[in-house]
């Protein structure tokens, strides 16, 4: 697979404000490539960039070798699907995917038999001469991939295209999204603020945050081996440690004193020396707990805590523990035998374990991003005042 | 509890305040009284005269010529106005903004004395021209203030997806922008083709001998003691207004219906 979309040192400003801050990415034709990031990070402007909405101060967009950054939008293969899916209101269904074709001068025997070849794509037929206005969100954005994808474009852009619908349209529109790109095969850019999306869809993903990019890499390696605070932190939850390196026990771990939360044995793979800072995230499911003292093993730690806040969410239990000012998540999975056992009540002393290998040690700590870190359970919880981890409010 | 019969009272009394004059102009129109006042029988000849009157005919003419001629121009010039002041932000926008709004309140004999003094300066002989000019003037502002309240409301990226589907410039405006903007556009023109069509004040400053629009000219005949025939006038213009007022409701309201 060759590098398909290349973005080469994109800038752009905005006055003082610089929305893209020289981006360089390159995507591989006929993946799904998410833009991942809080709003404001710079990836709508990115997109519309693209697309040829916007002109960049400095830098290239290459598609398949060609510099297109300074054509127009018209003379681009790449088409958007817009956030609200911007359907034309003056046209039917039918008229709507139809404008493409229209408005380039092909014939009309070719525009009505790919309209209705695009409509029987997205299970339109029904529908095709309704007004856009009548249609249903899932129908609309069908409609909106349809007028796309007859274009027959190298890149099919999507700025946040499932943020208007309720939660289940979402999932199913995910999947329809999904199998549509096996059926066709180009290439997706999906722009998007949430991270399960990004997950469940991407075959990559580039995590952005004030106009620069912070980590691209595979769903997992997001996830699992995360570059920065920022990345950790809006990738799902995580918990924070600060401490330094007080002892390199071997090849592979190390022994990190937290101050006021103990010594904790860590996988080294970052080969850090004693006295080395490090910032250590370890992600709630990594964590377990228990009444009873875990058993010892070869890497696990095991420490004394005090549970503060208890949900219960079904599929898990999510606790939050106290040890001095830490106040550490954890996701417990349910044992099967849980409903017999007399269940761990609030303000119990029990048992916090982990294996080393779970901690994760970031290369980049961002203070900035401590607010987004933590996030306790402020409506539910039986605490009023929970405990911040990291104490900086003054 | 017993209803107040009050407000049923001061609505009948409110209605009957507004409809009275008209109900009086209607019957007067068929009042074979020369100086109205009493009853003195029924006639047509008012109604007689005034379509044998070629002069108020020509006036009608140059009124609607006009009226045509400038809300076709301010159509044209208000949506290109709209379209640059919704566009472009900045201080010199803000400046054109309240260049375009500034016609909409200055009063009309302030406009007409402005408008004349400019005329007169330039040299220029007065006439159905300079009516025809003086309406452009603030049918523009009208047409422009509607479009622009409807561009608020509208998407932008409806323009953009048009470009994005391979559209050209011209193409997005004519097949998107335009056939959306259409309704704010006609409704503006209406607006100013009901003000040019009624507007004397302005129209009285500007006009010249030979000159005349029908306000201009129902006033001269007031002046000179014709009024049975100006209520015969009046009486159909009403009854063409009622009859238009009740078509579009119908129209609308038809829509509904299917909707």
């Amino acid at each position: 697979m060759h590098d398909y979309l290349v973005f080469d040192h994109l800038t752009k400003r905005y006055g003082a404000l610089k929305a893209v801050d020289d981006v360089s990415l390159s995507i591989e034709q006929g993946s799904i490539f998410s833009l991942l990031g809080p709003s404001g990070c710079g990836k709508t402007t990115l997109l519309r960039m693209i697309a040829g909405f916007e002109k960049p101060d400095s830098g290239r967009i290459l598609l398949n070798g060609r510099d297109i950054t300074q054509l127009p939008p018209n003379q681009r293969q790449v088409n958007t699907i817009f956030q609200n899916y911007a359907l034309f209101p003056h046209l039917s269904v039918c008229e709507n995917i139809a404008f493409g074709l229209k408005v380039t001068g092909h014939r009309k025997a070719d525009i009505e038999r790919e309209t209705l070849r695009m409509l029987e794509l997205v299970q339109l037929e029904r529908h095709a001469d309704s007004k856009v206005t009548e249609l249903s969100g899932g129908q609309k954005q069908r409609t909106a991939i349809a007028r796309a994808l007859i274009k027959k474009p190298n890149i099919l852009l999507l700025d946040e295209p499932l943020a208007a619908l309720d939660l289940k349209l979402r999932q199913r529109m995910l999947m329809e999204l999904d199998l549509l790109h096996d059926e066709i095969g180009i290439t997706f850019l999906y722009v998007t603020h949430d991270q399960s999306e990004a997950m469940s869809l991407s075959d990559k993903i580039a995590v952005m945050n004030e106009g620069h990019i912070e980590q691209v890499g595979t769903p997992s390696q997001i996830y699992e081996a995360p570059c920065s605070s920022f990345v950790a932190a809006f990738i799902g939850d995580t918990n924070f440690f600060d401490g330094a390196v007080i002892e390199v026990k071997d090849s592979e771990y190390c022994t990190v004193r937290i101050g006021g939360f103990g010594d904790v044995l860590c996988y080294n793979d970052k080969k850090l020396r004693v006295g080395n800072p490090v910032h250590l995230s370890i992600r709630p499911e990594k964590f377990a707990i228990s009444r009873n003292l875990p058993e010892q093993r070869k890497g696990r730690n095991v420490l004394s805590v005090t549970v503060d806040d208890i949900v219960y969410l079904g599929t898990h239990t999510k606790y939050w523990v106290l040890l001095n000012d830490y106040r550490v998540e954890i996701n417990q999975q349910h044992m099967r035998y849980q409903l017999d056992q007399i269940p761990i009540k609030h303000n119990e002393q029990v048992w916090l374990y982990w294996n080393a290998d779970d901690g994760y040690m970031l290369e980049r700590y961002c203070e900035d991003d401590e607010e987004m870190v933590f996030q306790p359970p402020e409506e539910i919880g039986d605490n009023p005042e929970p405990t911040e981890q990291h104490n900086e409010e003054e | 509890m017993k209803r107040s019969i009050i407000p049923l009272t001061v609505t009948l009394l409110t209605l009957l305040f507004f409809y009275i004059p008209i109900i009086l102009l209607v019957a007067q129109s068929f009042n074979a009284s020369r100086y109205s006042g009493a009853w003195t029988g029924f006639t047509l000849e008012w109604y007689a005269r005034l379509f044998r009157d070629r002069n108020i005919w020509m006036a009608l003419r140059n009124s609607l010529a006009i009226g045509l001629g400038a809300t076709t121009l301010s159509m044209v010039f208000g949506t290109t106005a709209a379209l640059a002041l919704d566009r472009y932000r900045s201080r010199l926008q803000r400046t054109h903004y309240i260049l375009i709004y500034m016609p909409l309140v200055i009063p009309d004999i302030l406009m007409g004395m402005c408008l004349l003094l400019f005329f007169v300066s330039l040299g220029m002989k007065l006439g159905l021209l300079t009516i025809f000019l003086a309406h452009v003037t603030f049918c523009i502002s009208y047409v422009a203030m509607v479009v622009l309240a409807r561009l608020q409301d509208f998407d932008h990226s409806l323009v953009e997806a048009a470009r994005d589907l391979g559209a050209t410039r011209r193409q997005a405006a004519t097949r998107v922008l335009l056939p959306l903007l259409a309704p704010g556009i006609l409704s503006g023109g209406l607006l100013a083709f009901t003000l040019s069509i009624d507007d004397f004040v302005i129209s009285f400053f500007v006009a010249g001998p030979g000159a005349t629009t029908l306000p201009i000219y129902i006033y001269s005949m007031i002046k000179h003691g014709a009024p049975p025939v100006i209520n015969a006038l009046s009486t159909i213009l009403l009854f063409i207004t009622f009859a238009l007022i009740i078509t579009a409701q119908m129209l609308t309201w038809k829509k509904e219906k299917t909707t």
